[in-house]
């Protein structure tokens, strides 16, 4: 770790790359809504532009992709080591990694109407990034030099990829379910409506949210458990209720419930919808109040 | 997770009741009795909806306590509370929200919910056990009525079709059983099974962390280069034992600090002084004389029977030399200075209760890389010993070590001491550099910058639960992966007269259901022409 050679005009080079990803996803984003709209107006004799334009949108989105991809690497490479050391590296690697996922199952027809939602997102995510949480590149703390870092965080990550795409689909499963958006007469209501019918079948929602959650679930398991086989090491012990301990433990019971809630008679549904929206609620928390805000041992922000 | 209550296994809708079905029934049934209340309250406890509920709970339960600074995790957190808060502090107190995971409300939440576990997971165990000696069960009377459902007419003898489906179900891995003008397929068992493991795992990670904190101690020391630790109580600074710990299950070990090493960065514009590398170069001797020679580093702690040794922070010790008026020396040694910032302008207190003529207390600072401000104070601008100085100011009178009162040593309080060098006191601080010697005012002797040494504050920890915990959590996480990724389904098929019928059920949402029943009607019956 001694003589670690920073590459500070390729971090500035990434930055370059991540704001070419954002100029690129806003115009996808644009793109997507655009097709959601000509749903809702009905225009253009139905399907046929209506899946060009989808086709383009997911071009785009998947060019901008590349462009993300390129700039994370970049950073890691300007780095010498992994790109997610600090929160605006983990944001837009996270934020890589979601994209990456939800295209790896694009071919999914039904979870292609969640475009624009986790366009959007995507886009939140790197705006925060590079206007809130910028850092210049530096090396890992000794608390940070650690093969977990590899491990323990890459897998956070694509928990939080799938738990975020299954709220997505929470969401649309929410809307679609919705008894006051079924019954209102108002116009622009009924033009959501259209589009919301759409949508991939109730069914179709609620199941494929269960599946993203599933696996979500799982590796936010392992996520804990990397967690505290690091804290062993780095902490001096594997489990202190450190505010960052508390609340993944808060996120893991939280879906644990969840799970319990689509078994459980009256509890599937809208409220199983809701526990998922909340569940990802508590992981967006963790990353960005508990870190910024709370005291403890994790203070990896680099802010 | 997923569960109904154990009710007969065979019959189909097993698969789908909940427990509030079975609880809202107890409810409605018009004469309990002492006996009928019981299990009343017993089923309630171990339903489905319960553990949901006390899940739900537990999460909001946890939330306080990374809000209010803990006992556990940061005592000096709770401390400043009680400093800038005295009266609501006294109430959060009573409620317990500094110890939030020892509460009282909050260990009844998980105690329950782990008796809900037991409750709920034993009898099932029973039921499942049963399930995999028992064979697949009959074909139900009625199959039209589940989710995936077909009914081809066929000419096909019924020893054909039932053949046919039987290889068909097999080679799918199901187990299948042949009746009289039927078949009964079943797979998945290992779902529950998986199911089962996550959730008696649970009780294994609960258990052993309980138990192993009880034998747990941790405790710190703080060692300066060349000083040895012996493993015994009175070598800790600071000591938590677990409830069971007993003093002499500490096992007998010595470690010296021989050298401790910081690397800080020098190459990187953006990275100026940012810490790269601790390494603390110890000699261990165990209990048989065996001689160890190690480096502990951040992630790496030393491992030795009987605790981990991690490395937690480190510091800067100046050798100081104090002398009274007529050369005997009052204090001589290093003294263990705390870094304040990230370039180690640190903080260190002499006491000296020995000095003639008159006791007297050192508030000293210790700059690695001086930088003089414009406002004439010091600071250091770099973490490595490149210009170092010493800075001390100087307080004369009783410091109050003679009472019996236990006294902080890295604090001094000022309080009626007479201030006679540094600060408002009219005389200048005293300035010291590596290997000068210099008079201190109000004929107080003199003091001598003999050396630099660097120290190291280790934390020693021995959990012996900690294994277990970690096997549990990986026997949890499979069984967890297997219950949530294996379907389990049960397949009939069943001859008549023209033809034949096929039914499907999941224990859960199962979406390839529908496919399933069709691959097995092409199995079975190949349409024409394809």
């Amino acid at each position: 770790m001694t003589d670690v050679k920073l590459d500070l005009a390729l971090a500035q080079q990434s930055l370059v790359f991540i704001f070419a990803a954002m100029v690129v996803y806003t115009v996808s984003f644009l793109i997507f809504a655009w097709h959601l709209t000509n749903i809702a107006s009905n225009k253009g004799s139905g399907e046929a532009i209506s899946t060009k334009l989808e086709n383009i949108g997911f071009a785009l989105f998947g060019f901008g992709a590349l462009i993300h991809g390129s700039g994370v690497v970049m950073r890691g490479i300007a780095a010498s080591r992994v790109p997610w050391a600090n929160m605006y590296e983990f944001s837009i690697s996270g934020a890589f990694v979601l994209v990456a996922i939800y295209l790896a199952f694009y071919r999914l027809r039904d979870i292609r109407i969640i475009a624009a939602f986790v366009n959007g997102f995507v886009l939140l995510i790197l705006g925060a990034a590079t206007t809130y949480f910028y850092v210049q590149v530096k090396t890992l703390m000794p608390a940070l030099q650690s093969y977990w870092l590899v491990i323990h965080v890459t897998v956070a990550v694509l928990a939080t990829a799938f738990f975020n795409i299954a709220a997505a689909l929470s969401v649309a499963y929410l809307l679609r379910t919705s008894p006051r958006i079924a019954s209102s007469t108002k116009k622009f209501v009924v033009g959501a409506r259209r589009v919301l019918d759409f949508f991939p079948a109730e069914k179709t929602l609620e199941r494929l949210q269960v599946r993203f959650n599933a696996v979500g679930l799982i590796l936010w398991t392992f996520t804990l458990a990397a967690g505290a086989i690091w804290a062993e090491r780095a902490w001096h012990r594997y489990w202190g209720w450190d505010t960052k301990e508390v609340w993944t433990f808060i996120i893991w019971v939280l879906y644990a419930g969840y799970f319990h809630a689509t078994a459980t008679r009256g509890w599937t549904g809208r409220r199983a919808a809701w526990l998922s929206l909340v569940g990802f609620t508590s992981v967006l928390f963790n990353f960005t109040i508990v870190n910024l805000f709370f005291k403890g041992l994790h203070v990896y922000s680099g802010l | 997770m997923a569960s109904s209550r154990p009710s007969k296994p065979s019959a189909p809708q097993d698969l789908m009741v909940s427990d509030a079905e079975a609880a809202s029934q107890a409810v409605n049934s018009p004469d309990l009795g002492l006996t009928g209340w019981v299990r009343w309250i017993w089923r309630s406890l171990t339903s489905m909806k319960t553990a949901l509920i006390l899940l739900l709970l537990l999460a909001a339960a946890a939330i306080p306590g990374s809000v209010y600074p803990q006992r556990s995790a940061d005592p000096n957190g709770v401390a400043s509370y009680y400093k800038n808060n005295p009266e609501l502090a006294k109430v959060l107190d009573w409620f317990q929200l500094f110890d939030v995971y020892g509460s009282i409300w909050f260990s009844a939440i998980y105690i329950l919910l782990f008796v809900s576990l037991i409750g709920c997971v034993v009898p099932r165990t029973r039921v499942h056990w049963r399930a995999m000696l028992a064979e697949p069960v009959d074909a139900p009377a009625r199959m039209q009525r589940f989710p995936a459902y077909a009914k081809v007419t066929s000419e096909a003898s019924a020893m054909a079709v039932l053949d046919r489906a039987e290889a068909h179900l097999r080679q799918g891995r199901y187990r299948v059983v042949r009746r009289k003008g039927s078949v009964s397929a079943e797979r998945g068992y290992i779902r529950e099974t998986g199911n089962l493991i996550f959730h008696f795992s649970l009780m294994g990670v609960l258990v052993a962390a309980g138990l192993g904190g009880g034998f747990s101690y941790n405790g710190q020391r703080v060692l300066v280069e060349g000083e040895v630790f012996v493993n015994n109580l009175a070598s800790y600074d600071s000591f938590s034992p677990g409830v069971f710990f007993d003093e002499n299950n500490l096992q007998p070990f010595s470690m010296a600090l021989d050298k401790f090493e910081v690397d800080f960065d020098l190459n990187n514009s953006s990275n100026i002084g940012t810490p790269l590398d601790f390494r603390a170069f110890v000699t261990s001797k165990l209990a048989g004389g065996e001689k160890r020679e190690s480096v502990i580093r951040v992630n790496e702690p030393l491992e030795v029977p009987g605790a981990h040794v991690y490395l937690t922070g480190n510091g800067y010790a100046p050798v100081l030399t104090f002398k009274d008026p007529d050369g005997q020396i009052a204090f001589s040694g290093p003294v263990v200075f705390l870094p304040q910032d990230a370039n180690y302008t640190s903080l260190g207190v002499i006491k000296l209760p020995d000095a003639k003529p008159n006791q007297y207390g050192v508030l000293a600072f210790f700059y690695p890389t001086k930088e003089q401000l414009e406002t004439g104070a010091f600071t250091s601008i770099y973490p490595d010993p490149v210009d170092p100085l010493l800075s001390m100011n100087l307080y004369v009178g009783n410091l109050g070590l003679d009472g019996g009162v236990p006294r902080n040593v890295f604090s001094l309080d000022t309080h009626g001491l007479d201030q006679v060098a540094g600060g408002k006191s009219g005389t200048k601080a005293v300035m010291l550099k590596i290997g000068e010697t210099k008079q201190l005012p109000g004929d107080l002797g003199s003091v001598t910058f003999n050396g630099l040494k660097r120290f190291a504050s280790l934390d020693l920890a021995y959990n012996p639960g900690q294994v277990w915990v970690l096997l549990f959590a990986i026997l949890a996480f499979i069984g967890l992966a297997i219950s949530l990724s294996v379907p389990r389904r049960r397949i009939w098929v069943r001859k008549f007269e023209s033809g034949f019928e096929v039914a499907a059920l999941a224990r859960n949402d199962d979406p390839r259901l529908e496919d399933i029943v069709a691959n097995l009607v092409e199995a079975i019956a190949p349409k024409k022409g394809n």
